[in-house]
C-alpha cells in the first residue's frame, strides 16, 4: 500500500434548516469550525492551514482572511477553494498536498452557508461592511492612511520618507515603455504636492488603477530542463495571514510578511541582502517601507535613511522594482500582485532589456492583500 | 466639517441577532462588547465564539467609553460619496480600555488630534443613527499653560 497522505482528525456539522434568519454564513463557519477542531481535541492555535469556500455575495473577496479573522486564526496557508459539489474532497486533497509540501500542519476545512427567505438587496455582510462603513471608513485608502500615520506617530518617519518610494518607483518606469507612467516621472516635491487623499496619503502614493492581466507557468524543476527558456527556480517561499479589517491588526506598524519573508530565506538559506532584486508590493508607499523594515534590511522605522543611503534603479546596489512597481506600472487589479513575479522572472532570465540588472541571481518577491492582512514571499533564483 | 452629521445619506450597519445588543445599545448612548467568561478577555466585533480560545460562553457588558487613539486619518476623499458632504472628517482606531480596537468616528477636539490621545465615548447621531463615535479628552483647565 502506498504511503498515505494525511489524516482526518475532527468532524463538525450542524443541523440542515430549511431557512435561517438573522445569521450570517460567517457566524455559521465559527459554529461548524469550533465544533470539528474540539473534535479533534486540538486549541484553535494549532490551526495553521485554512480551507474555505467562496462567499458569494456575503464577502466578494479576501474570503480566507476574512474568515481567519472572525476565527482568530493566523494560517500560514489560505485558501478558496471553489469546485462546486467537489469543494470538500477537494480540500482534503489540498489540504494534505499543502502539509506534504511543507506550507502547514494542520488544516481546517470549512464550508456552511445560511439561507435566508429574502436575499438582501445589498448582499455584502462581512464585518468591515458593518463595523467600518458606517463610520465613514470605506475603502483602502483609509486603511493605508491608519497605517502610514502609526508609522509616523511610532518612528518620526515623514512625509518625505514615503515620497521617496513613489519618486523611486516613477524613475525605474521611465525605463519600462509598457508602464502606465512611462514618460510621467515625478519626484518628491510632486509627489508631496499631490492632492491629500486620507492623510497623511497623498495622490501619488497610491496605484492607479488599470486593466491588465499576468500569468505563470510553474512545473517540476526536473521537467524544466528540458524545455527551451531558461528556467527561474522558487528557492525558498512563506505565506501568513492575520486578519481583514485595519483595526483587528496585531499591529499597525509591522505586518504578516515579516513572518512571511523570514521562512522564505530560511528554506532557500538565503538572506535579504544578498537580493539583487526587490521585488516588493506596493499598493501605497507605507506597504514598502514596512516590508523594508519586516525583511531586516534596516531597523524597524529606519526605512526613509535606508531608502537615502541605497540606489534602487537597476544599475543601483539595491534595485527595487525595476518594472516601476505598480506604483509606476498601474495595478490591473489582483494581476498587479503578479507583475512583482513576472518582473523577477525577467530579470533573472537576464531579459529585461534597457533596465537588466547585471549578473541577476538572486530575487524577493513579496505579495500583500487587504489591508496588510495577507502575505506571500518567494525567493526566486536563476537557474 | 460643518455639515449635521445627521442629514448624511451614509450607509448604516447591516445587524444580525448577533450583533443587535451592540446596536441597540449604541442607539441608546452606550457602547456593549463581549467579555470571554472562559478565557476573560473582552472582544470586539461581536462573534458566537471567542476568538481566542473559541468558547461560547461571552456575556455583553457596558464599556468604560475610555479610549486611546492608535492612529487616525483626516479623510478628504471619502470611500463612499454619501460622506462627500462632511469631508475633511476624522476616523480613527480607538484601543478600547478593555482591550479590543474599534474603527470609529473622531469628532474634532479643541486640539490638533495626536497618536496616543486619550478618547472619551462620544455618542452620535450620523446618517439618522446614534452611533459610539469618539471625542479627545480635553486638559483640564488647571493643565493649561499660564
Amino acid at each position: 500500500m502506498s504511503r498515505a497522505k494525511g489524516a482526518i482528525v475532527g468532524i463538525g456539522e450542524l443541523k440542515p434548516q430549511r431557512l435561517t434568519q438573522g445569521v450570517t454564513t460567517l457566524e455559521m463557519i465559527a459554529e461548524v469550525s469550533r465544533l470539528a477542531v474540539f473534535d479533534a481535541g486540538l486549541e484553535p492555535a494549532a490551526i495553521d492551514g485554512l480551507l474555505v469556500g467562496p462567499q458569494v455575495g456575503e464577502t466578494p473577496q479576501h474570503v480566507p482572511a476574512t474568515i481567519a479573522e472572525y476565527l482568530g486564526l493566523a494560517p500560514t496557508m489560505a485558501n478558496v477553494v471553489d469546485l462546486g459539489g467537489a469543494s470538500g474532497a477537494g480540500m482534503v486533497w489540498r489540504a494534505a498536498a499543502a502539509i506534504e509540501a511543507g506550507m502547514c500542519e494542520a488544516v481546517l476545512c470549512v464550508l456552511a452557508n445560511n439561507r435566508e427567505e429574502v436575499a438582501p438587496r445589498s448582499p455584502n455582510r462581512n464585518p468591515i461592511r458593518e463595523f467600518d462603513v458606517p463610520f465613514g471608513a470605506s475603502g483602502a485608502n483609509i486603511s493605508y492612511a491608519l497605517l502610514m500615520q502609526a508609522h509616523m506617530a511610532e518612528y518620526g518617519s515623514t512625509a518625505r520618507d514615503f515620497a521617496l518610494i513613489a519618486a523611486a518607483a516613477r524613475a525605474n518606469a521611465q525605463l519600462n515603455p509598457d508602464a502606465i507612467f512611462f514618460g510621467k516621472p515625478a519626484d518628491v516635491e510632486a509627489v508631496l504636492a499631490s492632492p491629500m487623499i486620507a492623510s497623511p496619503l497623498h495622490l501619488l502614493e497610491i496605484v492607479m488603477p488599470v486593466a491588465g492581466g499576468e500569468a505563470v507557468v510553474v512545473i517540476s524543476a526536473e521537467r524544466a530542463r528540458s524545455l527551451r527558456r531558461p528556467p527561474v527556480h522558487l528557492l525558498g517561499a512563506g505565506e501568513k495571514v492575520t486578519h481583514r479589517a485595519v483595526s483587528q491588526a496585531p499591529h499597525l506598524t509591522s505586518g504578516p510578511l515579516k513572518s512571511a519573508m523570514a521562512r522564505a530565506f530560511q528554506q532557500s538559506g538565503t538572506r535579504a541582502d544578498e537580493m539583487d532584486l526587490l521585488s516588493l508590493y506596493d499598493c501605497y508607499t507605507i506597504m514598502v517601507a514596512t516590508t523594508i523594515e519586516d525583511a531586516g534590511l534596516c531597523a524597524p522605522g529606519a526605512f526613509g535613511a535606508w531608502l537615502n543611503d541605497h540606489d534602487l534603479s537597476h544599475k543601483g546596489d539595491k534595485p527595487l522594482n525595476t518594472h516601476g512597481g505598480q506604483l509606476g506600472f498601474g495595478q490591473p487589479d489582483l494581476a498587479g500582485g503578479m507583475t512583482h513575479v513576472v518582473e523577477a522572472v525577467r530579470q533573472l532570465r537576464g531579459e529585461a532589456g534597457e533596465r537588466q540588472i547585471g549578473n541577476a541571481g538572486l530575487a524577493l518577491i513579496t505579495g500583500n492583500g487587504a489591508t496588510m492582512s495577507e502575505a506571500t514571499a518567494l525567493v526566486l533564483g536563476a537557474a | 466639517m460643518s455639515v449635521d452629521l445627521n442629514t448624511l445619506k451614509t450607509p448604516g450597519p447591516t445587524i444580525t441577532a448577533l450583533t443587535r445588543p451592540f446596536w441597540d445599545a449604541a442607539a441608546k448612548g452606550r457602547l456593549t462588547i463581549q467579555h470571554c467568561e472562559d478565557c476573560g478577555k473582552a472582544i470586539f466585533y461581536p462573534r458566537p465564539i471567542c476568538p481566542h480560545c473559541w468558547s461560547k460562553r461571552l456575556v455583553w457588558k457596558d464599556a468604560s467609553g475610555g479610549g486611546r487613539l492608535k492612529s487616525f486619518s483626516e479623510v478628504h476623499k471619502p470611500g463612499h460619496p454619501s460622506w462627500l458632504p462632511a469631508a475633511p472628517y476624522v476616523v480613527g482606531l480607538v484601543e478600547l480600555a478593555e482591550g479590543p480596537t474599534i474603527l470609529s468616528f473622531i469628532l474634532p477636539g479643541t486640539r490638533p488630534l495626536q497618536v496616543g490621545d486619550m478618547l472619551l465615548l462620544a455618542p452620535t447621531a450620523i446618517g439618522g443613527r446614534v452611533l459610539p463615535a469618539f471625542k479627545p479628552v480635553e486638559p483640564r483647565a488647571e493643565e493649561k499653560p499660564q
